[in-house]
């Protein structure tokens, strides 16, 4: 269970980027954080993993609270978070295997980092994770020849090789086409629901959110505006989380690719 | 385990064991290199010359100055030399410009000029011109040549073809083309090549002096066989104080120019 | 009628003029003062083109008596040679060795700490200042007459060129992997391992063979403070007036020179 109590960030320059937030999230949820750029859905999920330091608030995880802790302790409550990134964040030069087994970095002893020498059981589970998100055949392709959304496939098959028992995924869409976000949301939901990993999902498509969650919540300028069932949301909530009427470009379009058909119906904004 | 798997850790392991021994292999003949230099003891030990050293000679601090000026400005005359005549050098070595056989001869040619180092080059100066600062400046600027040469090649290979195309297609002469097309372009990069290269003469000027070409090297030598390490001491604080300062000038201009 | 874009426009043109003299033509004023710094030393210097001529003759009576090269020294040269090969190859490597770990603490990205941060760049910038020779010179007296004291020479002078080109390069990567393994719970050296090595690998071979080939030019020369290689034959031979003999060490100098910067260029090719 994640626990936010009044939890505040204030960047340099004035910012501030949460205002006094406070959620509970049960175990094996699937959250979805909707708001405009901006609102604190990144600076949220970043704290939760301490990526970034909130300036006043607890945050417990499992009842303990990790807001200050360090060193080898902080390596531990990491080791079991598994981050997914706009940007993916891959190795390039590295071999798909090799960026997936860099998920048991946490639990590692750095020799064996080092010398590449992670023991075999690290291996086959890194290549059960692979296979996980159907992605096997890659696994010894450097990671850069690989299209983005098997490129976001292997950083979701990196975190799963923590062996996590949180997914934080920011933004993991924003940078592939709608075919391959439907891919990479339904994989993550189904990551969610055979393995009971709480997974919390930042996006900015509203129609993706609607799909997929359970949950939603919204932010706003920093604060909670919104915290609720999926089912309970349309279109005029998410007017209100956003402070203004829906656009286009909020909305991801495509549907989820069909694997017996290769037709793409779809509307909505194409960004390629 | 399936076969996919086994192939994995096969191929992992493989390859720790290839690199091992590689890795031993490379040990082995660095030590075999290690222990073949031979060396003359010295009855010197680092500590009784750290400990001469301190405190530096501070009143020799005068002369110290002017030494190092004269190597200063052997370093400018000799950078501007060789920025000005590398100018043409430059343009011969692009393939751009004289094609692919024209600028492989070229830059042969600058990278024999290269190869020679600034000292042998001063010791010929020397017996050529006499001793003196001006052996040093021919030294240092024949030497740059070669190395600004190449540099300024590579500028002109990567120039952007389009303003030269837009100017040529107003009527103008390959003169005029080259001043308002080429030159805009590449001249703060050859100006910036040419001050890393000032940078680096300043220090090469101060030990042009070892062989009797100008400057604070032969100062320096001459305390150091005479183990006034106190003087050296001053010596080398000053060309340290002196090379950075020149450095963090030289450093900033170049960041406003490119 | 004045629009509103003309308007912004004289604005900025009114402003412009306001500025100084100096930021209004910052050209010319670098011209005038260059101009000054090169007249000032060539004043100084007493240089004057006519010696230049009358020297000329004299060149070229040193160049005759140096040829022909005289032949049959070459094979006692190969020895000396293999010594000048030998101080550049201990050098640079050692050079790279001790640059490794310097380089990544003093770069921002990598080290949060920001003492060891200024520690690593002032011993850089230090030893960045002394020249080769210098460094030779001051050796020779600790470490006795002979290559030792010239490999101890290079390796520091590898050391600074190295840590200055490398520390371009990381300072360039992108941060993204390094977040991820961040997030993972990796330990620092685990971190750069995976995330930072990889990515500047290439450049840093590249650097480490540059820096070989200037080494082998300048380890020809170092014998001539006494630091071993064929400097010091060159140095005997000049000073006793055997032109010949001194000729033919410059050849043998040359050729392997050539052969090494033909052997570092194959060898660079191979890794991209």
């Amino acid at each position: 269970m994640i626990r936010l109590e009044n939890v505040t960030k204030n960047f340099p320059g004035g910012v501030q980027a949460l205002k006094d937030v406070t959620i509970e999230i049960e175990d094996g949820d699937f959250v979805v954080i909707v708001g405009m750029s901006g609102a604190g859905k990144s600076t949220m999920l970043r704290c939760i993993n301490r990526l970034v330091e909130p300036t006043s608030g607890l945050i417990y995880i499992d009842g303990a609270d990790i807001t200050k802790v360090k060193g080898n302790d902080l390596r531990k409550v990491r080791a079991k978070i598994g981050m997914i990134f706009q940007t993916f964040n891959l190795v390039k030069r590295s071999s798909v295997l090799k960026n997936v087994l860099s998920g048991r970095l946490g639990r590692t002893p750095t020799w064996r980092a080092l010398l590449g020498l992670f023991p075999e059981s690290d291996i086959e589970l890194a290549i059960q994770c692979l296979d996980k998100v159907e992605i096997r055949d890659k696994a010894l392709v450097r990671a850069d020849q690989l299209s983005g959304g098997q490129q976001q496939r292997v950083s979701i098959a990196r975190a799963l090789c923590q062996e996590p028992d949180i997914i934080l995924a920011d933004e993991p869409v924003a940078s592939l086409d709608p075919p391959t976000s439907h891919v990479v949301m339904r994989d993550l939901k189904r990551i969610n629901r055979e393995l009971g990993i709480t997974t919390l999902v930042n996006l900015h498509f509203i129609d993706l959110a609607t799909e997929y969650a359970d949950r939603i919540i919204g932010l706003r300028e920093g604060e909670l505006v919104f915290d609720g069932p999926a089912s309970e949301v349309d279109e005029k909530t998410f007017a209100e989380i956003y402070g203004r009427p829906i656009r286009e470009d909020d909305l991801r379009g495509g549907v989820v690719e069909d694997s017996s058909t290769d037709e793409l119906a779809g509307s909505g904004a194409y960004s390629d | 385990m399936s076969d996919l798997q086994a192939q994995i850790i096969g191929k992992l392991r493989g390859g720790i064991y290839k690199r091992g021994f590689l890795l031993a292999l490379i040990v082995v003949f660095y030590v075999l290199l290690i222990t073949d230099l031979e060396y003359v003891p010295t009855r010197l030990s680092a500590m009784s010359i750290i400990k001469s050293a301190f405190p530096p000679d501070w009143s020799y601090a005068g002369s110290v100055f002017k030494g190092m000026m004269e190597s200063i400005n052997m370093a400018v005359v000799g950078t501007v030399m060789a920025a000005v005549l590398a100018i043409p050098f430059g343009f011969l070595a692009a393939f751009t410009v004289t094609g692919k056989k024209g600028s492989q001869l070229t830059k042969t040619l600058l990278n024999a000029d290269r190869s020679f180092p600034e000292l042998l080059l001063a010791i010929i100066f020397v017996r050529a011109v006499g001793l003196g600062p001006f052996a040093g400046v021919l030294a240092l600027g024949l030497h740059s040549i070669g190395t600004l040469g190449k540099l300024y090649s590579e500028v002109v290979e990567a120039i952007d073809p389009n303003p030269v195309e837009g100017v040529r297609a107003t009527g103008a002469n390959s003169v005029a083309t080259t001043w308002f097309a080429v030159l805009p372009q590449v001249l703060p990069e050859f100006v910036s090549y040419a001050l890393y290269r000032f940078e680096i003469n300043v220090r090469a000027a101060t030990v042009l002096g070892f062989v009797g070409a100008g400057g604070i090297g032969k100062p320096l030598i001459l305390n150091i066989s005479y183990r006034n390490w106190d003087k050296v001491a001053m010596i080398m604080v000053v060309i340290i104080v002196a090379v950075t300062l020149i450095d963090t000038i030289s450093g900033w201009l170049r960041s406003k120019l490119v | 009628m004045l629009t509103v874009t003309s308007r912004s426009t004289l604005a900025e043109m009114k402003a412009q003029q306001n500025k100084g003299l100096l930021a209004r033509h910052p050209w010319h004023f670098a011209l005038l003062v260059f101009a000054l710094v090169y007249g000032w030393s060539f004043m100084r210097l007493g240089v004057d083109p006519i010696m230049f001529l009358k020297g000329f003759p004299q060149m070229g009576g040193l160049l005759r008596r140096m040829w022909p090269p005289d032949w049959a020294y070459i094979p006692a040269m190969i020895g000396p040679l293999a010594e000048t090969a030998q101080m550049a190859l201990l050098g640079t490597t050692f050079g790279g060795i001790l640059a490794v770990p310097t380089v990544l603490m003093a770069a921002r990205n990598v080290n949060s700490n920001r003492g060891i941060y200024l520690a690593a760049r002032t011993v850089m910038n230090f030893i960045r200042t002394i020249p080769d020779i210098l460094l030779a010179a001051l050796f020779v007296p600790v470490l006795g007459v002979g290559p030792l004291a010239g490999a101890a020479a290079l390796t520091l002078f590898s050391f600074g060129i190295i840590c200055k080109l490398s520390s371009e390069s990381i300072e360039a990567i992108d941060p993204g992997p390094l977040e991820a393994m961040d997030a993972v719970g990796s330990g620092k050296l685990s971190q750069i391992a995976f995330a930072v090595v990889p990515q500047i690998l290439p450049q840093f071979t590249a650097h480490v063979l540059y820096v070989l080939e200037i080494n082998v030019r300048v380890a020809g020369i170092l014998g001539m403070v006494g630091a071993g290689g064929i400097g010091m034959w060159l140095n005997t031979s000049m000073a006793i007036f055997q032109y010949r003999k001194a000729a033919a060490i410059i050849l043998m100098f040359f050729v392997s020179v050539m052969l090494i910067d033909y052997a570092s260029r194959k060898l660079r090719e191979r890794l991209i």
